[in-house]
């Protein structure tokens, strides 16, 4: 498809070496064989357009702030508001749109605080496995996951002042077991592997065995699980917007918008039922964007 | 002169994949009469034990049967219905899989699963066996597959026992329900070659003693040469040659078999064997022609344009080349 | 030997773990910047009620020795006073703990009786209408949050269709059977009280399949997966190939080994129902611990908070507990290792 042909022209323009251009467009054959798995990159490529160009994009840009307008509050969905309006007369196609400029940064920045950490203690921890620092660094993260998510997420937040800033902090903070879980089971099998031994007896340093050897094979499942923590992180930041402990008003925010508009149910419908489509559309996209890279890693099925 | 139990002709297996349709087996053709031993040899991938398989009607969802013709005693297996089916399984034809490992359900003891072997083997005959007698067989048929301490081994999950006692497992299960023709697919393949040669001394033993047929699946030639009475050579999805074995080895017509024999190192010196040259085929575009085609020697241009066909070339002996006629 | 050994040593790290979060939490509240006094009055009480606060709360006492006076409480049976309720955080859990105890128990079965049927038939159909239709829903459990489906329900057959209640246990009027374990459902059936059953029963129904749709996708996919996979399998074509019939193959030999991931998921998916549960109860003003915390959170309640997360942490690990049992039931090689260590 056109991609292939992109990616042909790049390797001939030598910007990519004939190696990586025939591992990118093997790659995206293996993406592209499920229908579902580029759907699901259209939408997420939507979505982040639609939250970059926000300012440019939506019809009335000024309702994302402080903004009221009670003449027109609560209005059903017409031409003039294809979502309608809510409680303070506000749009809420532009509120959503806003709102998913909130959720992606939020999923940006605490997977890009998260991941590094998480996945350098994971090698750690799972190339001396065995050792103290084994114990040390998994003890730690047992106690993180020793309570469901969610749960954790609401406490650390109940004891912080409720902002989004301090909820992506929250996140953040017991967020990072789950990648030293995943990367310290990978790395402690293939610690065993013969080209690792290998490298041992050349007489790698450790930090190249961790980061050259075993990392890259680690690749695939961080990424797969990147993508699909990002629609996780967004389902946690609406929660806990929804219950009030997230963004604050009038920052527009998904989940904040869900429990606002669940006091007017059932009548002024509007209000709740397109930020709840939003939210599961997000989710879809990006879980089938995860779906689709972990099938470019996954062994061919016989 | 015995009668014939199993008669395939026209055999043909397709199987649907990501990127197009493979097609394996082309028009493949085998006969077993009763009490015979045969042998099916031929190179890792080339269909032996998808033919099996299409025989016991046990081939994965994505295949395609376009052609076959399969009867066991003159009835057409794929017309079968399901209580003839049945009585076809628990009764008359049995297959011992390649990998004892896989064979056997990991979760479950091995008296589970060779329980309702041989209860159902018995329904079939209308014996209504109690646990007691039901044990008492399965027994019986570890001690056949040379087991020792047969309690112990019922009592036992799989991944418990060693790659051998695994393989007896599976043969005692064969044994309850192939009463007229075993098929051994790889016996011993995954093993020590000591056992593996134990495992065929046993095989052996058995069909002799109880006057069943076997297909012997293999792709070791000495495992097949002191074993069966006639071999059949297969590659990529076409039988090829077909002799009873002292001919096979002695005159082998077929340019693939001759590469075949030539490949064994012998023992008395020469050096190590070169192989044979080339590939084998793409399934999804199989050559017009022969499918030995691209590595065959003697290749002519008619075998790039026609298939051959099986062609007597002797006593029992039949040939697919057109080196020996059309 | 093993089972009690191995409950023995679960346990113990069981609370060794729960010591480690209570220490975590402990902190957290009183490091990160903020006084948690001043929160839970608001920005305009008057000094000297915060400072009081500050001295019941023993906020002024260096870090450890706060903790250790914690300790204390605990181990003569108590978590401290609630801010909201004035009342012992344990009483309150006690009191609270079995409604979302029963909200997750019925959660759960609808989770095991639709998921495990419906995953073993689209696996079988692979591929068919019936599959596809299967994975379809699935897909949408899987990514809609339970929050927004107990929205949803509550519009759709809450307010909508009026076909079932949204709020509250029991129907106004109707008398709660003598507490016995606290669950509604199963105290009405000890004690022969079938219609106030049916009514416990109707008002589970919405807030229990809400929290259960996450779960369900999640387990009808992992077992389709597994059936998929295990069908192909030699030993199950061995076993048709023996002539057994499909029926004992289907219910026996195929669902056993196809069960082991469903079931060891069940941990996570515990863990998701457990989550969830703080908005759903939320949502239907359900009266459990959940929604008790959820408030104890907004209202900066500290001991209920530290109280709320500890019980969730216990109740979280012994539930994975009696998981990890029944997985090591139905897989014997994990026994065995088990046994080899």
């Amino acid at each position: 498809m056109c991609i292939m042909f992109l990616l042909e022209k790049l390797k001939d323009l030598g910007i990519l070496s004939p190696r990586k251009a025939e591992d990118y467009k093997k790659a995206w054959y293996k993406f592209s064989r499920n229908p579902l798995s580029v759907a699901g990159l259209v939408i997420v490529i939507v979505v982040v357009a639609l939250a970059i160009l926000a300012p440019y994009v939506t019809p009335y840009p000024h309702h994302a702030e402080y903004y009221v307008d009670f003449a027109n509050a609560n209005q059903p969905p017409s031409l003039a508001h294809p979502f309608g309006t809510d409680q303070f007369g506000r749009d809420v196609l532009t509120r959503i749109i806003f709102g998913f400029r909130y959720s992606l940064m939020m999923a940006a920045t605490v997977l890009a605080i998260v991941t590094p950490p998480g996945v350098i203690l994971g090698l750690i921890a799972g190339y001396y496995r065995d050792r103290w620092i084994d114990t040390v660094i998994m003890r730690i993260a047992d106690i993180f996951v020793a309570v469901p998510p969610l749960v954790l997420a609401l406490s650390i937040c109940a004891v912080l002042e409720p902002n989004i800033f301090n909820a992506m902090m929250a996140v953040s903070l017991m967020w990072w077991p789950w990648y030293t879980r995943l990367v310290y089971s990978m790395a402690s099998s293939l610690r065993m592997e013969p080209f690792v031994q290998a490298a041992e007896i050349i007489g790698a340093s450790k930090i190249h065995i961790m980061f050259k050897e075993i990392l890259p094979n680690c690749l695939g499942a961080i990424l797969t699980k990147v993508t699909l923590d990002a629609a996780w992180v967004i389902i946690l930041g609406s929660a806990l917007s929804f219950v009030g402990l997230g963004a604050q008003p009038p920052t527009p925010d998904l989940g904040t918008m869900l429990s606002d508009g669940a006091k007017y149910m059932p009548t002024i419908w509007w209000i709740t039922i397109f930020p709840a489509i939003a939210i599961a559309v997000i989710v879809l996209g990006f879980n089938l964007l995860g779906d689709g890279i972990r099938d470019i890693y996954a062994a061919e099925a016989r | 002169m015995s009668s014939t139990l199993l008669n395939v002709e026209e055999l043909q297996v397709h199987f649907k994949v990501y990127g197009g349709i493979l097609k394996v087996l082309n028009d493949v053709a085998l006969t077993v009469n009763e009490k015979e031993k045969v042998g099916l040899i031929g190179e890792s991938g080339c269909g032996k034990t998808t033919t099996m398989k299409a025989i016991m009607r046990i081939l994965p969802w994505n295949a395609i049967v376009p052609k076959a013709k399969i009867y066991f005693k003159g009835k057409d297996i794929m017309k079968m219905s399901d209580s003839e089916l049945k009585r076809l399984r628990r009764r008359s034809i049995s297959m011992i899989f390649q990998d004892p490992t896989a064979a056997l359900n990991p979760v479950f003891k091995i008296r589970d699963q060779l329980f309702d072997i041989v209860k159902y083997a018995n329904l079939e005959m209308g014996k209504n066996l109690s646990k007691k007698e039901i044990e008492e067989e399965a027994i019986r048929l570890l001690r056949e597959a040379a087991l020792p301490e047969p309690e112990r081994i019922l009592d036992s999950y799989p991944f418990q026992l060693s790659g051998g006692m695994r393989q007896r497992v599976c043969i005692a299960m064969a044994l309850a329900s192939a009463h007229e023709l075993l098929i051994a697919d790889e016996p011993g393949t995954s093993l020590d070659v000591t056992i593996e040669d134990q495992i065929l001394r046993l095989l052996k033993q058995i069909v002799e003693e109880k006057r069943t047929s076997i297909i012997l699946i293999s792709h070791a030639l000495g495992a097949v040469k002191g074993f069966v009475d006639r071999v059949y050579v297969m590659y990529a999805g076409c039988i090829v040659e077909s002799a009873r074995t002292p001919d096979l080895f002695r005159e082998p017509l077929h340019p693939y078999t001759k590469g075949l024999l030539a490949a064994v190192p012998k023992l008395t010196g020469g050096g190590i064997p070169s192989g044979i040259k080339g590939r084998v085929p793409d399934y999804m575009n199989p050559p017009l022609g022969c499918r030995f085609v691209t590595r065959c020697e003697y290749a002519m241009p008619i075998c790039e344009k026609k298939q051959p066909r099986m062609i007597k070339a002797g006593n029992d002996h039949e040939v697919a080349c057109f080196l020996y006629g059309e | 030997m093993r089972l009690t050994t191995y409950i023995a040593k679960r346990v113990g790290y069981t609370v060794f773990v729960l010591l480690g979060l209570s220490i975590l939490i402990f902190t957290l509240a009183r490091v990160l910047p903020g006084d948690p006094a001043r929160m839970a009055l608001s920005p305009r009480a008057p000094e000297w009620a915060v400072e009081k606060l500050r001295e019941q709360l023993r906020l002024n006492e260096p870090l450890p020795i706060q903790y250790i006076y914690w300790l204390r409480d605990v181990f003569s049976g108590s978590l401290g006073e609630s801010l909201v309720t004035r009342r012992d955080v344990l009483t309150d859990i006690t009191e609270f703990l079995p409604a979302t105890l029963e909200l997750l128990l019925f959660a759960l079965i609808f989770d095991v009786i639709i998921a495990i049927p419906i995953g073993m038939l689209a696996g079988r159909k692979a591929n068919t209408w019936i599959d596809n239709l299967v994975r379809g829903f699935a897909y949408i459990g899987v990514t809609i949050p339970a929050f927004v489906f107990a929205i949803i329900f509550l519009l759709i057959f809450g307010y909508i269709l009026q076909i079932a209640p949204t709020v509250g246990r029991l129907s106004p009027g109707v008398m709660p059977p003598p507490r016995i374990t606290g669950l509604i459902t199963i105290d009405s059936l000890i004690t022969g009280n079938f219609s106030t059953f049916v009514d416990a029963l109707s008002h589970l129904i919405l807030p229990s399949f809400a929290l259960a749709l996450g779960p369900i996708a999640q387990e009808a996919r992992i077992t389709r997966a597994s059936v998929v996979e295990n069908l192909n399998k030699d030993y199950i074509l061995a076993s048709i190939s023996h002539g057994i019939p499909e029926r004992l193959i289907v219910l026996k030999y195929l669902m056993r080994p196809s069960l082991i991931p469903t079931v060891s998921i069940l941990g996570l998916d515990i863990a998701s129902l457990m989550g969830w549960a703080f908005l759903v109860e939320s949502i239907f003003n359900w009266p459990g611990m959940s929604r008790y915390g959820i408030i104890a959170m907004l209202r900066k309640d500290l001991n209920a908070i530290v109280g709320v997360v500890m019980v969730t942490g216990l109740v979280f690990a012994i539930a994975n507990i009696l998981v990890d049992i029944i997985v090591s039931l139905l897989d014997p090689r994990i026994r065995m290792v088990e046994r080899a260590k």
